[in-house]
């Protein structure tokens, strides 16, 4: 599949005009934090030690400390505080078992990381405290730089050693912030560490620019840019900024989705009149109208198993959910509940949508089983719009207002915890979830 | 004399603002046409501008209200605002060489793609009563914005209903 992408890449890329985004050359740097506004009730409790340093001085991240807000912040763990530990072993031959259970710590992590050289030596294990066992332990090397993504790195492992999925604390989002308004607004894209830190600017304008999409290889990031005066669908490598523009017909250019193999680009274009969902062949740039309705077809995301496609149309007079073949043919709609659910999102495993359900307190991120149509609205909030999910299916990020200012949101699958990742100024909107990229 | 002189700085600017607009491939920005319509684009909702715009008569002159506005969830011409779209469908076909950029906005409510969806079709309309008046097709083009770039922020019924609209952009 890799070599497919490299290869339609390569077909694109010397068939259009590739010019370089107003990159990186200022390094526009923009962390997120990420906000608790609810926990959940059924979360894990489990005891990160801090990690014994053996070298002069401290670290410059705190590597236990990562590793606790990622799994905070996955809504399936409550870590204890630091103050309630009750002692600080940094390997699993310190640790008496019981002392863990009378704080009812379900699973204990510790650690410690000894400098080597220009690098460090990062040791961690992991123990069942029920099970009165060791369940995991590693060693790995990193630098003062990567020690963040070890970090993560440890979390994937903790998360899936317990939960038996993978863990996806070391994806990015991409995201757009805005501020200013009238002539003085600026748009930029932004790509970030899946915890909101690291976040660099990666395209900047003048106009709006909405619905980054990853490509299913990381590489890549399609999105709408309305910098010649008109939306048009541009692709950006995400590490070095070379782009193209892909299209720029007559009317609207929106809503790129890219297909599971990465061959294909899911789009809305209103050239013919009113918009539809087209599906554009990359390495032979070829278009294919699927819907031909006069009512507004967009929002399109393909199905896991690139067989079908999901959409938002008004065609009952409302917008509602539909789903069609990928190759086209008869559209069948998918939600019934309420007169407006829009912009459907797949779970990983095809089972399940997430989309943007309205009610009489406002736009919120819902959900519906596909096989039984059960719709769980997951968030309170009133003005959530682009729900992207995790690519291990846990989490949905989303865009939401907090106040006046426009922030992200997340909530996890099951509704029970949600968080919001504010800007530090501006607003913030657009949320992508990339795919797995290790 | 001064206002005088005043006056005819007006309109060369304006002048070379049509020009610029004819040979612009569309690229024109709400911000740009603001300011060459001398601030009066904020008087938009008012009535009198409207009447004003008709007393004009000779139709080298463009009508001085640029942005149209329209109830929730609709794309329907609203009949106060009817003078205003006559106004222009006589200067575009007074002035053959003169194009126009509709640009189509929605209230920030709803998804951002399905809003660009909205703003066109009030974009459409508004193209479609300008070439029932007799309007050459040519000289429209449309660009939908949906709820990006508001005219106001805020989430109050006052500032959806203002960023629901139609801009005349030259």
């Amino acid at each position: 599949m890799k070599r497919w992408m490299s290869q339609g890449w390569k077909a694109l890329a010397a068939g259009w005009l590739v010019s370089l985004a107003c990159l990186a050359t200022t390094a526009q740097a923009q962390n997120l934090t990420i906000e608790i506004t609810r926990g959940s009730d059924q979360a894990t409790p489990i005891a990160i030690v801090p990690f014994e340093f053996s070298g002069q001085g401290g670290l410059p991240q705190d590597v236990a400390q990562i590793v606790s807000d990622d799994l905070e912040h996955s809504g399936q763990f409550s870590p204890l505080s630091r103050s309630a530990l009750v002692s600080l072993p940094s390997s699993s031959e310190d640790v008496f078992y019981d002392d863990w259970k009378r704080v009812d710590a379900r699973y204990l992590v510790v650690g410690k990381i000894e400098p080597q050289g220009n690098q460090y030596r990062i040791q961690y294990e992991l123990m069942d405290i029920l099970g009165g066992k060791r369940m995991l332990g590693e060693t790995l090397t990193s630098s003062d730089g990567n020690l963040r993504a070890s970090a993560h790195y440890i979390s994937d492992q903790i998360f899936e050693a317990i939960t038996g999925i993978r863990g996806a604390f070391s994806t990015r989002i991409a995201y757009v912030a805005a501020s200013g308004t009238g002539d003085n607004a600026r748009y930029a894209l932004y790509v970030a560490d899946a915890d909101g830190h690291n976040g660099q600017q990666v395209l900047s304008s003048d106009d709006p620019i909405l619905s980054p999409a990853w490509s299913p290889d990381g590489q890549k990031i399609a999105y709408v840019s309305f910098e010649s005066g008109n939306s048009a669908i541009y692709v950006q490598n995400a590490s070095t900024g070379e782009r193209l523009r892909l299209t720029s017909f007559r009317g609207i250019n929106g809503a790129p989705a890219w297909s599971p193999d990465g061959r294909k680009l899911a789009m809305s274009l209103s050239k013919d009149g009113q918009p539809e969902i087209y599906v554009m062949n990359l390495a032979t740039r070829q278009l294919t109208r699927l819907t031909t309705n006069p009512a507004i077809e967009t929002e399109p995301d393909w199905s896991p198993d690139g067989q079908s496609l999901i959409f938002t149309s008004d065609r009952s007079g409302a917008p509602q959910l539909y789903r069609m073949s990928a190759t086209g043919g008869q559209a069948e709609r998918v939600t019934f509940t309420g007169n407006y659910n829009s912009d459907g999102r797949f779970s990983p495993d095809g089972k399940t949508l997430f989309m943007v359900t309205r009610d009489g307190s406002g736009y919120h991120v819902a959900k519906q089983e596909l096989d039984t149509g059960r719709v769980t609205v997951l968030t309170d909030s009133r003005w959530d719009e682009s729900p992207s999910v995790a690519p291990n299916g846990t989490m949905v990020i989303f865009a939401t207002q907090q106040g006046a200012q426009g922030v992200l949101g997340a909530v996890s699958s099951d509704g029970r915890a949600s968080f919001r990742l504010p800007s530090a100024q501006g607003d913030v909107r657009e949320p992508a979830w990339s795919p797995f990229l290790n | 004399m001064q206002i005088k002189t005043y006056a005819k700085t007006l309109a060369v600017a304006l002048s070379l603002a049509v020009v610029a607009g004819c040979s612009s491939s569309g690229g024109t920005q709400e911000g740009d046409m603001n300011g060459t319509s001398g601030g009066m684009s904020g008087q938009g909702m008012t009535s009198g501008q409207g009447t004003s715009g008709s007393q004009m008569g000779a139709n080298d002159q463009r009508p001085s209200v640029d942005t149209i506005y329209f109830a929730f969830d609709s794309e329907e011409i609203r009949p106060e605002f009817e003078s205003v779209l006559r106004g222009h469908a006589q200067y575009l076909m007074a002035n053959p060489n003169v194009n126009v950029t509709l640009q189509g906005y929605a209230d920030e409510r709803g998804t951002r793609e399905y809003n660009l969806g909205l703003g066109e079709r009030r974009a459409q309309a508004v193209e479609q009563y300008l070439s029932v008046q007799g309007v050459s097709p040519s000289q429209i083009q449309i660009v939908s914005y949906g709820e990006e770039r508001p005219a106001v922020q805020g989430h109050t019924e006052e500032a959806y209903a203002k960023n629901r609209r139609v801009v005349f952009a030259y």
